[in-house]
Formats: C-alpha cells, structure tokens, sequence
C-alpha cells in the first residue's frame, strides 16, 4: 500500500512538461481516472457484496433480481455467527477461538526458531550458505496437498492427528522459512559493526545480539510476525485434512462446511466470512510498509 | 557507542585475550545453536515426511488397507507420466496457470501504471486495490461461488438486467474453468499491481526529466525507460504467481471441486482425489514427488532472476 506515498517520490514519476499538459493532458488525465475508478469498483464490488449480504435478511439475499440498494438491515447473521441455536456458543465461535490459538502458537513458535536463524545466516560465513537459503526457501513453496499426504501418515502413527498441536508444528515449519528469509532483510540492514563495537567492549556475541542488535531489530520481527499470523490465520489444506472434530478445527475449514448441506445460508457465510478476514485486514494496514517484502517472502524489498 | 571505538586499545586491554583466541569456536557453536532449531523443525515437518513420501512411492501402499507396502519400483511413475488422465490434469493446470497470470500480470500492471499516474490519492487507491489478495482463498471461493450461482447470483442479475440470459457459470464444462480463472485474476492482480508500483516508483525521475527535455513520445518513454527498469521485478512477481497458481488447491476445491466432470480438475486437485478419496497412497506420492520436482525447478530458476536483479 504505502511503498509509494510515504518513502518515495511525493510527485508522479511522469513530470508533464507544462505545455505538454496544457493540450492534450486534461483529457487524457479524464480517461485515466474514469478508467481507474472503473477498475476499483470492478476489484471491490465482491468485497462490498459480501458486507452487504451479512446485514441483509435471507428474503433480499435471495432477491431475483438481486437487491443493491433498500433491503432491511439486520444483524441476526452475525448473531448467528457466534450464538448457537439453542443459546450458548456456536461451533464458528469455537473454531474461530482455535484459529487465534493455532495462528498464535505457530506464530510465536515460527519467530522464536526464525529470528536467530536469520541473525546467524545474515551475520556469519557458513558452508554452503546459499545452498541452504534455497533449500529453507524450497520448502516454503512445497504443494500443501502433496506435504499432506505423508504428514498425515506421519500424524497418525504420532497421534497428533486432529490435534491442536500437530496444526502448531506444520505451520510453524511453513512459518520459519518465511521468517528466516524475511529477517535476514532486517538483520542485513542493521550493520555488524554495532556487534563489533560491543564485542571490543568485552561483551560476548550472543550478549552482543540480545543487547544491541534484537531491540533494533523490534520493528522487523512485529512485521514478520503479522505475516507469519496471516498465514497461519487463512490456512486451509492442512487444516481440512488433518483435524476433523468441532472442538479443534480452525475456522476456514468451519467456514467452508457452512455449505456442505442441501441449502446454504448465505447470509450466514457472508457474516463469518466478515468477522474472519476483518483481522487479517486490520493486520495487513498495519504492516502496510512490508508488504512488499512479506508477499514475496521478503526476497524483493525497496 | 562511538565512545568505545575511541579507545579500542584500552578496551582491548582491559579485557584479556581470551576471547580473541575462543571467537571462532564460539562464533561457529552460536551459529549452529541458532539455525539447528530452525532447521530441525524444517527436517522433521517438512524433509522427513517428503523422504517418507519418497519411500512409498516406490510401492503399492494404501494408508486404508493394513497390508505391508510392497516393492514396485518405478511402476507408480511410469503409470502417472503415461497416464491419460494425467495429460488432461497437466493440460487444465497449464491453461489454468497460463490464462490467471497473464490476466493478473497485464491488469496488475495496467493498474499500477495508472495509480503512478496519479499526484494525489494514491496511498488510499493503492490500499483499497490490495483488499481482495489479503482475504483466504476460503472466503474468496465461496462467495464468488455465491456471486455466481445460476439462480440468484448477483453476477447472473447484472447480466440479466443487460438484457443477456443467464449463465451457468460453475456448472458448465467451458465456463467453469474460465471462471476459476477469473476469480484467482480477481484476488491476484493486487499482487502484481503491488510488486509493478514498486518498481514503477523506484525509476529515476531524472530519465523522464531527459526524455522530456528531447521530446520523447509518451510511448517512447514507456518503450524505453519504464518497462526495461520494471520488468526484472514484474518478471519475479509473474514466476512467483506462477509457482502458486501451479500448486493452488483451496480455490478449486470450495469453487468448483474439480466439477463439471473433470474440467477444473488440476494436478493438485487430482493429487488429493487419489491420495484421500482413492487411497492410493503410494500413486499419490509418486504424482506428489513429480510435482515437488516441478516446484523445486520454478523455485531455482526464481531464485536465479532474484539473485541476477540483486546484482545488477
């Protein structure tokens, strides 16, 4: 979002010389904006739909033709999203409590291992450094249908088969490869000499990274971690294949049963679909500066 | 800490040389204490189960039948890679992957050439773009897949309204493919737009500037200074969509499930139809190996094009 606004240029890249404009600019810069506008819209309109479906009553979300505009609000779906039928908590609540549990674990678990990785391939010489960069890399980009197969093979004779814990390990494995790549970016930016320096002061390197180097790198990890959250918060492959019972499964794939019967309430899906991804779009304001860097797995930054 | 660097002498003085002697001894022990967590979380979730992968490959295992695995060599990749069904999976996957990220890469980059455009707004244009790829796949396929529901789908209403009848979006044979296409369109151009801008906002302004002073055309300057500087970054967002789109699963299991027959059915669909609905697990993984080789070969030469734009 932001990389453009608040690093770089504050002007378009495209200067018009004055003259220039002054003919055939004003038109053109009509076209630009009507197209763009159109554009938005195009790109918005589902996101837009699905708010609007979660307040509408079931009659005018079954409207034909459909209704945009003078449906009767209601809040019942989102009600619905949390209350069961019967009063007390609904499954999607349960499942959305799991997945704040699962993303959180993995999360902490994938920085805790991730950071010191990062921090060691960014400041020392190892063997083969390059070759084991691709390979943490190589296993990020690893189909999730095919890891699945013999990680559920592997869960079952561990037990860790719908469990919490077994959905903890697998995305905090997917997790720690995006967080080595990603701070190494942070830790190459913070210069070694600020270690050397604390080094001749008498300090050992690892009292020299805790002291000197983790506090700078404070922003970094927050960043990383929002990623790391994301991810592990949208997961759907392993999470629909290895837990099955109402008590552990994650929201995407709760979401997802909502239309597994005869009829679908839609209204329903609309509202849990809000409440879900309302987090991930918070988040992702947040970190708005990496986002760059934290789509391509913090290989490109500017 | 520019006070210590003043006095390194004294400093060294004061404390004995002993560290000197143990640094690269402890260096090398706190750099394995560091990196071999990461790295035996890496072997065992994801190295192990793909070696084990490996091994089943070679047999006849079923993981719903008690009887051991049997030896078969190479017979479970000799079955996949002459296998008919197999062609068509790989020809859906192609046209799938192909159709999405050319779609992606030119409106992408349409986009943010459009958005660089602008002086004012573009820090809200650009955030409000974004909005579709932050949202899980999950949310992404079903309400498309409400949206274009025959019946009461709002997309079938617009067209209705245009006086254009109604489409069977999902359910027929050339339209469900098309519409995969479309909605991972949908929630990827963001990805490209976003990775496009930020090459389009890092081109030197002192080049239009001399362009400029010389008269160059419009097309001119977008020929010959914007899309040279932009299309080593542009290149690593398209094969890092590419490689996604090939091992995209969630999208077509919750929009289509691989239906009408077998048109949406792409390699990762089919994988999962043969390791969890046939139970052919050792088939499944023989496919799963070919398809990690697959990934693994994407990855290398992306990682090569970054390595180069590193450089350069």
């Amino acid at each position: 979002m932001a990389i453009s606004i608040q690093e770089a240029v504050p002007t378009g890249p495209v200067p018009d010389d004055p003259p220039r404009s002054r003919r055939g600019g004003r038109g053109r810069a009509v076209v630009e904006v009507v197209l763009l506008a159109a554009l938005a819209i195009a790109m918005l309109f589902p996101v837009l739909w699905i708010l609007e479906t979660s307040i509408k009553e079931n009659r005018d979300v079954y409207a034909v033709p459909a209704k945009f505009f003078g449906f009767r609000v209601t809040l019942d779906h989102f009600k619905d999203a949390f209350v069961a039928a019967g009063g007390g908590r609904s499954d999607l609540s349960v499942a959305f409590l799991n997945s704040v549990i699962v993303a959180g674990g993995s999360t902490a678990l994938a920085t805790l291992f991730g950071v010191p990785a990062a921090w060691a391939y960014s400041r020392f010489d190892l063997r083969a450094k390059k070759d084991q960069l691709f390979f943490i890399l190589s296993t990020r980009f690893m189909p999730p249908v095919v890891v699945v197969i013999p990680v559920f093979l592997m869960y079952r004779q561990l037990g860790l088969i719908n469990t919490k814990l077994g959905l903890v390990l697998i995305y905090a494995a997917f997790n720690v490869s995006f967080t080595i790549w990603m701070m190494k970016g942070f830790v190459d930016e913070v210069p070694s000499e600020y270690e050397d320096a604390a080094m001749l002061d008498g300090y050992t390197r690892f009292q020299a990274f805790r002291r000197f180097t983790l506090p700078l790198l404070v922003p970094g990890i927050a960043a990383t971690a929002v990623f790391a959250l994301i991810f592990s918060w949208n997961e759907f492959v392993f999470a629909i294949f290895l837990t099955s019972s109402q008590d552990v499964r994650t929201a995407p794939p709760a979401i997802a049963g909502l239309i597994g019967g005869t009829t679908v309430d839609w209204g329903l899906v609309a509202a849990s679909a809000t409440v879900f991804a309302i987090p991930v779009l918070v988040f992702a304001f947040l970190v708005r500066k990496h986002l760059v860097a934290g789509v391509t797995l913090g290989a490109v930054r500017r | 800490m520019s006070t210590t660097t003043d006095h390194p002498v004294q400093e060294a003085s004061s404390t004995p040389p002993a560290p000197g002697r143990s640094r690269p001894l402890s260096d090398r022990g706190l750099a394995v204490a560091f990196i071999s967590p990461a790295m035996l979380l890496l072997l065992a979730m994801s190295v192990f189960p793909l070696l084990w992968a490996l091994y089943l490959s070679f047999t006849d295992y079923s993981a719903t039948r008690d009887v051991p695995a049997n030896f078969v060599g190479l017979q479970n990749y000799i079955d996949i890679l002459t296998s008919a069904q197999v062609h068509q999976r790989a020809l859906t996957t192609l046209i799938y992957v192909i159709g999405a990220v050319t779609l992606q890469t030119v409106l992408g980059f349409a986009i943010a050439y459009l958005i660089s455009r602008r002086t004012h707004g573009r820090g809200v244009l650009t955030t409000l773009f974004l909005v579709p790829m932050m949202l899980s796949p999950v949310v992404v396929g079903l309400f498309w897949r409400f949206m274009l529901d025959a019946q009461f789908g709002v997309i079938n209403s617009m067209l209705g309204s245009l006086g254009f009848g109604q489409v069977e979006w999902l359910t027929r044979q050339r339209t469900a493919l098309l519409s995969l296409i479309v909605v991972d369109t949908w929630q990827w151009t963001p990805f490209i737009m976003l990775i496009a801008l930020a090459g389009l906002t890092a081109v030197p302004k002192y080049l239009y500037e001399a362009a400029s002073i010389d008269r160059a055309s419009e097309w001119f300057r977008f020929r010959n200074i914007t899309l040279p500087l932009v299309w080593p970054l542009l290149l690593i967002a398209v094969m890092f969509r590419a490689i996604e789109a090939f091992r995209l699963f969630d999208l077509v299991y919750i929009l289509t499930s691989g239906g009408p027959g077998v048109s949406t059915e792409t390699l990762s669909f089919h994988v999962y139809k043969v390791a969890f609905l046939g139970f052919n697990t050792g088939v499944a993984s023989a496919y799963g190996i070919l398809m990690v080789l697959v990934v693994i070969v994407l990855a290398q030469l992306y990682l090569r094009y970054l390595n180069k734009l590193k450089e350069g």
